[in-house]
């Protein structure tokens, strides 16, 4: 099955994933700009990360007949500091035209501070100068609740098409306010702390599959870019099409990230399913 | 060994991930019901779920919960 892997910080990965993902279907990743784990101090810093994940990243997935897509911004913990902040989003627009550069993200709060803020809304008012698309992170584990009902807010105010926005790391507590205001949002699958592959099916049997990206947001830390085809498996296990997989691990990354022309690879649909035993049942 | 406030530090998260865990699996089973008017719902692995999580509950226990557990969960006649 080919399998999109939406949001996925391949800098911190070695080439054996790559090889992997390959392997096990993934056709195509797209990589927000985000937290280094340590705050940088320099542009210029971040001038070259833009550089790296928009021209030598894709050279290194390509290797493994990957495409590999990106997007530039400064992320919600070094938005934290905003004269650095500012002197970033200066040069992003030079980003914009690169072949990959799908748009801005990961923005957003990581403790919905007043500085957070100030740069949340300069990143999105950017991006709706530059008609980019928007990737919102929402934060962690008790500062979530907080974080998104703040970013629906902020949006409130400003004039876009929310089908143009991804809010990323909803969970079962945040995931109704963004769908209702009619942006996509994303489940990460992380382990211990945020959504779970199983889980993830839940939510998909509970608000459907309409404007929901999977991805596995995997990085520095403790992540494993496999808990999507982890969660493939339970999607099947509980009885879905091998289309109503592709609909969601495949064809919904591109009809998002396919508002931006640059992300060229179409949704399929296979010719005819063959008849299946459903996984896990083989006894 | 870890001081007890150093287990919490390392440990809390994963406490959390699987209580999450266990309520989403009981939402599953609970939306399935609603779902379903095959069964009326109660079956004997369910009674034992809730017994272990009462088990659980309970503040100020000796810690050997986990053996416990096991036992409630094991055919011991």
């Amino acid at each position: 099955m080919q399998i999109i892997q939406p949001h996925y910080h391949a800098i911190a990965r070695t080439a054996q994933d790559y090889e992997r993902m390959a392997m096990s279907g993934v056709v195509a990743v797209a990589e927000p700009a985000f937290w280094a784990g340590f705050d940088r101090e320099y542009p210029e810093t971040f001038i070259d990360y833009f550089k790296q994940i928009s021209e030598f990243e894709p050279t290194r997935a390509a290797d493994y007949g990957i495409r590999h897509f990106c997007w530039v911004a400064v992320n919600p913990k070094e938005a934290e500091n905003p004269a650095l902040s500012h002197e970033v989003l200066k040069k992003m627009p030079e980003f914009f035209t690169k072949p990959t550069v799908l748009g801005v993200g990961e923005i957003g709060f990581h403790k919905t501070t007043k500085n957070e803020e100030e740069i949340f809304e300069a990143q999105v008012e950017l991006a709706i100068k530059h008609n980019q698309l928007i990737l919102i992170h929402t934060p962690h584990l008790q500062d979530k609740v907080r974080g998104t009902t703040r970013t629906l807010e902020v949006l409130r105010h400003m004039n876009f098409d929310p089908e143009r926005v991804w809010i990323d790391h909803v969970e079962e507590h945040t995931i109704r306010g963004p769908l209702e205001e009619g942006y996509w949002v994303g489940f990460t699958l992380y382990p211990i702390t945020k959504c779970t592959p199983k889980r993830a099916v839940d939510m998909l049997e509970i608000y459907g599959r309409e404007r929901i990206i999977i991805n596995s947001s995997a990085d520095w830390g403790p992540s494993d870019p496999f808990t999507l085809q982890e969660c493939i498996m339970d999607y099947r296990a509980r009885g879905n099409s091998l289309q109503d997989a592709i609909e969601v691990f495949h064809n919904n990354p591109c009809r998002f990230l396919g508002q931006n022309p640059k992300f060229d690879i179409k949704p399929i649909r296979v010719e005819q399913e063959g008849v299946e035993q459903p996984v896990g049942s083989a006894t | 060994m870890l001081t007890a406030d150093k287990v919490l530090d390392r440990y809390y998260l994963d406490i959390r991930c699987m209580l999450v865990e266990i309520a989403a699996t009981l939402d599953r089973h609970d939306r399935a019901l609603d779902d379903s008017s095959a069964t009326d719902g109660r079956d004997a692995r369910l009674d034992k779920v809730y017994d272990a999580l009462a088990m659980l509950a309970q503040t100020g226990g000796t810690p050997d919960r986990s053996e416990r557990l096991l036992n409630m969960f094991s055919d011991l006649d």
